[in-house]
């Protein structure tokens, strides 16, 4: 592990390998997803890598109907919306990500704070935005 | 460490000028800042001799993207004929002008100037509405990008924590939506300028006249929950949640108070002024408020020593409607959470006890991003100047107004405090 970056270039190569990584602060123990090479807390850089449990909840989402040109690209439209949102993770930190799995078309009937998982988009492929993280609901 | 601030040495606004918002295809933003300019120069009481202007200080968020031109700051400045007077510009994404207007006010405090031009303008309608949402991501952060992101999506997944956190919904929304239309009749440089229920008559009216079925919306709530009429964005931000693309310009005379009254008897004095910064979507502590703006407010009401009691009327940053309650929240009007109660009770409509966006706002004046900042704080001027016309807030004693500029997604927020003495 210690060979990624701990910059944004290391996190991609986590999610190329199917992992949500994010970065540890020595001093506050403080965890950063995606990571962060200085601690804004203790503004010390002395940081390290620290796999999630990939787990959270939803703290925050919507359904976007005009999106943005790479998801339009992917056949996204006011027909076929997709969601976006903000996960907290089991861990406390907070990540933007898609979210799969949820009915975009009856937005009004997802819960903020149901359980997700993440998953990894696009992995191994040759899309330009390299692996997308995304997050679908826990199967209780 | 905080500490309170306070000027070198005051500053006035004696000066103010915008163009007509709107979408222009035969005015570029270059037209537009010489229209305010010289409304600016008409509006200057005493008169103005452009050779005392010192300097420019100009706010452009992404002329760049827009219409693939920088640098122009000093090209506008040719166009006044300010040549060869300093001109800077200022970029702090759909907060630029205030930036301007702030770095205006710091050089007269410093003593280094006297008089300084400020201002703003945004060419946005020469571009695509797919164009223009990419330009105006360049603000947000690349994380949400990537996680597919819009700025209208942003705002939304930040409203769906805020009703989740405070048993709020899009019907609270629409409150903003309807005040914000109520006011802009009576602004003749707005956008828009119907009323909801003028809109819905003109559609009725328009599908008797072509035959079609005619809607049977019963009121304005209705009108807004048809999805054929305000379809959605990014849930649950609707069409009519969403301020519009549009071009305009906003110029700003200030000078150091001590010479004020060579240009003015009724200047206004910069009492308070705030600037925060935020953080990313994912990273800010609550989504349910701005760090950047709850610190500009700290700022600007420590400096003025006044409370939010003391302001009589506010222009917000409403790019979004959700914001607009977020907003009168952070700035003290209103407790968190009480903001949607608020608009539900029409505490914020002109003739409640906190007129919020008189303008119109950007919902419905329009939102020329790099101009907005200074525009707002000329809505504050036309109001303790008694310009407002039909809109001026029915308040006996108009004394004192503050505009709140937000830029990105709440990544530079600015308050301003002007006063009429």
């Amino acid at each position: 592990m210690a060979e990624n970056p701990i910059n944004d270039y290391g996190f991609e190569q986590f999610l190329n390998e199917g992992k949500l990584m994010g970065s540890k602060c020595n001093g506050c123990e403080t965890l950063y997803v995606p990571p962060r090479s200085l601690c804004p807390g203790c503004r010390q850089s002395e940081m390290e890598w620290a796999e999630t449990a990939g787990e959270g909840r939803l703290a925050a989402f919507t359904s976007i109907s005009i999106g943005t040109p790479a998801m339009i690209k992917e056949g996204y439209d006011r027909n076929n919306p997709y969601c976006s949102g903000v996960v907290e993770l089991v861990e406390g930190a907070r990540v933007v990500a898609r979210i799969e799995g949820i009915d975009s078309m009856h937005p009004e009937t997802v819960e903020v704070g149901m359980p997700l998982r993440v998953k990894f988009l696009n992995q191994g492929t040759d899309d330009d935005r390299g692996t997308v993280l995304a997050f679908s609901p826990i199967e209780e | 460490m905080y500490k309170k601030r306070k000027l070198g040495r005051g500053v006035a606004m004696v000066g103010a000028g915008m163009s007509k918002f709107d979408m222009f295809n035969d005015k570029d933003s270059k037209d537009l800042f010489v229209e305010a300019y010289i409304q600016m120069n008409a509006s200057v009481d005493k008169g103005l001799d452009p050779e005392d202007i010192d300097a420019l200080y100009l706010g452009n968020f992404t002329n760049d993207f827009f219409v693939q031109q920088s640098h122009w700051g000093a090209i506008l400045s040719d166009s006044l004929g300010l040549v060869p007077k300093p001109a800077t510009r200022t970029e702090g994404a759909c907060a630029s002008s205030a930036l301007a207007f702030r770095e205006g006010v710091f050089a007269i405090a410093s003593g280094f100037y006297d008089v300084v031009l400020i201002g703003g303008v945004e060419d946005m309608s020469k571009r695509s509405t797919e164009e223009v949402a990419e330009g105006l991501a360049l603000a947000a952060s690349p994380y949400e990008r990537k996680a597919g992101l819009t700025f209208p999506g942003v705002f939304a997944a930040i409203a769906t924590a805020y009703f989740e956190k405070y048993g709020a919904s899009r019907e609270h929304l629409m409150n903003v939506t309807i005040k914000s239309h109520d006011n802009a009749p009576l602004n003749p440089k707005a956008q828009f300028n119907l009323a909801i229920r003028d809109m819905m008559a003109a559609k009725v009216k328009r599908a008797k006249s072509q035959g079609k079925a005619v809607p049977d919306w019963i009121d304005e709530k209705d009108f807004l929950r048809d999805e054929r009429a305000n379809p959605p964005i990014a849930w649950p931000m609707h069409l009519f949640d969403c301020c519009p693309i549009s071009d305009g310009a906003a110029c700003i005379l200030l000078v150091a108070e001590e010479i004020a009254n060579r240009f003015t008897d009724t200047p206004l004095h910069v009492v308070g002024l705030g600037q925060g910064s935020g953080r990313a979507l994912h990273s800010a502590d609550d989504l349910t408020y701005f760090e950047a703006t709850r610190h500009a407010a700290k700022e600007a009401y420590d400096m003025s020593g006044l409370t939010p009691k003391d302001i009589q009327f506010a222009e917000v940053h409403d790019c979004f409607s959700i914001a607009e309650i977020l907003h009168i929240e952070d700035l003290g009007f209103f407790a968190p959470g009480e903001g949607h109660k608020a608009v539900e009770e029409g505490l914020t409509r002109l003739d409640g006890p906190m007129p919020i966006n008189t303008s119109g706002g950007l919902k419905c004046k329009g939102h020329p991003v790099g101009a907005t900042g200074a525009a707002q704080l000329i809505e504050v001027w036309e109001q303790l100047r008694d310009k407002a016309g039909r809109r001026r807030v029915p308040k006996s004693d108009l004394r004192i107004g503050a505009a709140h500029n937000l830029g990105g997604t709440g990544g530079t927020c600015t308050f301003t405090i002007l006063e009429r003495r």
